[in-house]
């Protein structure tokens, strides 16, 4: 008898949405039950966008438009958004680039014109650009070079996976490509990608729908129209033949291992991208999943696994192409040949004689809570929901997540498993340099 | 550039700040149980506060490691799987004060995470293959630890402030960590997971009343008495040289101030939360706009007041670029002894005082963030209601008060100081500015 499920719940969250003159699509998504917003700016620009020679301008970018703007000087920003009781932040990815603020509902208009006026222009001066390279080597150093597995897998899968300077590159760029940054490249950066029609403003948390347009429309409706960029194409055929290299990292003291499998166009083909998201979770969600029961209790073959879409972790959030990921961290001498086999062999058994009862249920009934917890945060859901309005025109999407995760059924689940071949698979293993 | 300037908005009146509504029960078996209403996703937060003073440090790491792996009736995959049904989990930790066990679900299966956190606590079995795998788990990740400078740097700082407390060291050696049983696990768990000093916080869309009642029924055939345990207070900071830490080839220096502080019912406090503000607490701190906006040594200073049982301590750290070390310490000491001797700016103590109290508004608008708010809260004794209580403090703190929290808290003459680095680079830099005792990593 098949076991009960738990009823996948969903939220209201409601869902305006207009656009101005100048091309600026706008989300307004209210919900008095804190007197706290949320407010994004998310730009149609990334890390695949990048100039070659300019790996890491578009992170480098984002730290310059926080150095003062047309009516802000340089601390400025930070100084109005926390003097308002508010916290700030912006991150690069790989489509796109965010910049935002939560706050005490009273600087909602204080938020929008801070967001305004930078989106009207940026101060690039030689000084701010050379401090803020002085900054991101330093960010680079805490997040990648002085500390072990820094940057596996999400810079260093990348360039075995692709072969294209967009998808392959690191992100994060070279101290040289840093240090060779202009200001020039910076001001071409902005008028190219940071237009008012390739961005997307999100407002979400305790407003009133009439007056937050009132306050929109007053501050960013000035702002010069300018269209979006045609976005370049990055597609890149599938691997035909397994890909894999290795790498020692002086730091850590222990093997790992990460593969990624390129899945379907998350926005172009959502349905059968879908399963994908599902099977990650299946196999690797707390201690009774797949490949946790049998890895790291049964076999003992590795230390902790992960297993999730995106490269960034970012799995409604980024476009094709992106993959499937598992990663391993693998016990002193531990064996990266043999548990790349075992998740074969799983996959297989997973594709052949499909889940366990009640396995797939569970797992999309605990998917539902990762979902809603992080829509309980009001600037959880500006964000998501500026970049399914930039993705796909539909940030109402963020209420429906729960319900079509749950909804992708075992066969979907079974047939996405079949495609995780080895002759698909790009790996990446680091081995130990700092074993004591 | 500017082709007409345009002004900042004023901010509109301020809300008040409004706590949800809540309700609490002593149970007989002495757990104190809080709820707390916030409706807005149908999901329920979990957190069980234990206190945990004086654990033997290897057993009490463990015991977290293990606690979920088994009771009589399920095993660990059981748990986890009938936990995933209603789209819940459960996991835990240990630090010097207390056992934590931390979770959330969809509110419909808060019966089902009750009764299954009540069969842990009651019949936990510590079986001895899922002993032993997460003990060579545990070792791995020590060992990954002992590779990352935050840690050492850390490490380092706590035994350097904390001398022969048990907070002086927190992690356990890898042989300490093999040598553990699942016998000492078992009477660990016998003596101390107790329901008389526990509080149970449950927060998220279900009526209080409700949640208590729920906590009730599951718990109720939780029993056992504690143990006192008492944690000593907290040794006073003893200044001295300068502790280099050596760590050969490091490209960053990491950079650790530890200053005293007190708890948040001291009447000091609210003034200390604004004065280190002022100094590092948040981005747009003197600190930060020195040494990161200004000259660009490093990506991320921050210093924050640190609450525990025993003491509160001020720590400040950065990660630095090797080659700026000296110039970094000096800055930071500059930066200290400016707010231990001149009163700051009404304009930017202001600053700091509203974002202080705007993210106490933003702290208490999720699920996650008021239960976690409850819990450390509840760890000291207190209750969400000193909430207000915090906030009437620093809507009153005036330039004096702060001045004189920077002079008695800030100064740089109390300060202890630690630096994990490149030893035969950075040692001459900053000998040139204070006395400093290396010790390898």
């Amino acid at each position: 008898m098949p076991t009960r499920r738990a009823r996948i719940p969903a939220t209201k969250y409601p869902v305006e949405r207009f656009t101005l003159d100048n091309g600026l699509r706008v989300v307004l998504t209210p919900d008095r039950s804190a007197p706290v917003i949320g407010v994004a700016v998310v730009y149609d620009v990334g890390i695949r966008s990048e100039p070659q020679g300019r790996t890491g301008f578009a992170h480098l970018f984002e730290h310059l438009m926080f150095q003062g703007s047309e009516n802000l000087e340089k601390l400025a920003h930070f100084r109005h958004v926390q003097g308002a009781g508010g916290t700030f932040n912006g991150s690069t990815h790989l489509d796109y680039t965010d910049y935002y603020e939560t706050l005490p509902g009273n600087a909602l208009e204080r938020a929008l014109f801070l967001e305004a006026d930078r989106m009207r222009g940026p101060r690039l001066t030689e000084e701010n650009l050379r401090n803020q390279v002085d900054v991101v080597k330093e960010e680079i150093r805490v997040n990648v070079l002085n500390r072990p597995y820094g940057g596996f897998p999400w810079l260093t899968l990348p360039p075995v996976m692709f072969d294209t300077f967009p998808n392959a590159h690191d992100g994060y760029g070279s101290f040289d490509d840093l240090e060779s940054a202009t200001v020039a490249d910076a001001a071409d950066f902005f008028r190219r990608y940071y237009a008012s029609g390739n961005a997307v403003l999100a407002v979400s948390g305790d407003i009133d729908v009439a007056e937050a347009t009132t306050l929109v429309e007053r501050h960013f409706g000035d702002v010069p129209a300018r269209p979006a960029p045609e976005r370049p194409d990055f597609t890149e055929p599938d691997l035909t033949v397994e890909r894999r290299t290795s790498y020692t990292d002086q730091l850590a003291p222990l093997p790992a291992v990460a593969s990624a499998w390129r899945v379907p166009d998350p926005v172009v083909d959502f349905a059968g991208y879908l399963p994908y998201v599902v099977l990650a979770e299946v196999l690797t969600d707390g201690d009774a999943s797949r490949l946790v029961e049998r890895m790291v209790q049964r076999d003992r073959s590795v230390t902790g696994l992960g297993g999730y879409l995106g490269f960034m972790g970012d799995p409604f959030d980024v476009r094709d192409p992106t993959a499937l990921l598992l990663q391993a961290h693998l016990p002193p001498g531990g064996d990266v040949d043999k548990a790349l086999r075992t998740i074969d062999e799983e996959l297989d058994r997973l594709a052949t004689d499909g889940l366990t009862d009640g396995e797939l249920a569970r797992t999309q009934a605990r998917m539902a809570t990762h979902l809603l917890r992080d829509t309980d945060a009001v600037l959880g859901r500006a964000l998501r929901m500026a970049v399914l309005e930039q993705q796909r025109g539909e940030p109402g999407l963020l209420n429906d997540l729960p319900r079509l995760v749950g909804e992708v059924t075992e066969d979907q689940v079974r047939a996405a498993a079949a495609t995780l071949r080895p002759e698909r698979r790009a790996s990446i293993e680091v081995i130990p340099g700092g074993a004591r | 550039m500017t082709v007409n300037s345009r002004a900042l908005p004023a901010l509109g009146p301020t809300r008040r700040l409004k706590l949800p509504k809540q309700a609490e029960r002593r149970l007989p078996n002495g757990l104190t149980v809080l709820a707390v209403r916030r409706p807005a996703v149908p999901l329920v937060e979990l957190r069980l506060w234990m206190p945990f003073g004086r654990t033997h440090l290897a057993r009490g790491a463990m015991l977290a490691e293990t606690v979920l792996a088994g009771t009589g009736t399920l095993t660990a995959t059981q748990i986890a799987a009938e936990l995933q049904k209603v789209g819940g989990g459960l996991s835990a930790g240990a630090d010097p004060d207390r056992l934590m066990l931390s979770g959330a679900g969809l509110v419909t299966g808060l019966d089902r995470m009750l009764e299954i956190l009540a069969d842990v606590l009651t019949d936990a079995s510590y079986p001895a293959d899922w002993v032993q795998t997460e003990r060579d788990r545990l070792v791995d990740r020590i060992q990954v630890a002992q590779s990352q400078p935050a840690h050492l740097a850390r490490t380092a700082l706590l035994r350097r402030i904390y001398g022969r407390h048990p907070y002086a060291v927190q992690t356990p050696e890898p042989d300490q960590v093999r040598a553990v049983r699942p016998a000492a696990l078992r009477r660990l768990h016998a003596e101390r997971v107790h329901p008389a000093e526990a509080v149970l916080v449950l927060v998220g869309d279900v009526q209080p009343e409700r949640a208590l009642d729920a906590a009730e029924k599951a718990l109720a055939g939780w029993t056992g008495d504690s143990r006192g345990a008492a944690l000593p207070p907290a040794p006073p900071l003893e200044p001295g040289p300068l502790l280099l830490v050596d760590r050969p080839g490091s490209v960053q220096s990491s950079l650790r101030i530890a200053l005293p502080a007190v708890p948040r019912t001291h009447p000091d406090h609210a003034a200390l939360q604004l004065a280190n503000l002022i100094f590092g607490g948040y981005f747009s701190s003197r600190w930060t706009e020195n040494i990161r906006e200004d000259k660009g040594y490093t990506y991320g200073p921050h210093s924050s007041v640190e609450h525990s049982v025993a003491g509160s301590v001020l720590v400040a750290g950065a990660e630095v670029a090797t080659e700026v070390t000296g110039p970094a310490l000096l800055e930071t000491t500059y930066e200290l002894g400016r707010l231990a001797s001149v009163p700051p700016g009404v304009d930017e103590l202001e600053q700091a005082r509203q974002y202080a109290l705007g993210t106490l508004q933003l702290g208490i608008s999720t699920q996650a963030g008021l239960a976690a708010l409850t819990s450390a809260y509840a760890g000291s004794g207190l209750r969400l209601d000193f909430l207000a209580e915090h906030a009437a403090r620093l809507a009153k703190a005036t330039v004096e008060d702060v001045a004189e929290a920077g002079a008695r808290y800030l100064a740089p003459a109390r300060a202890v100081v630690v630096v994990l680095g490149d030893a035969e680079r950075v040692a001459g830099p900053l000998s040139a500015l204070t006395p400093v005792r290396t010790e390898s990593a």
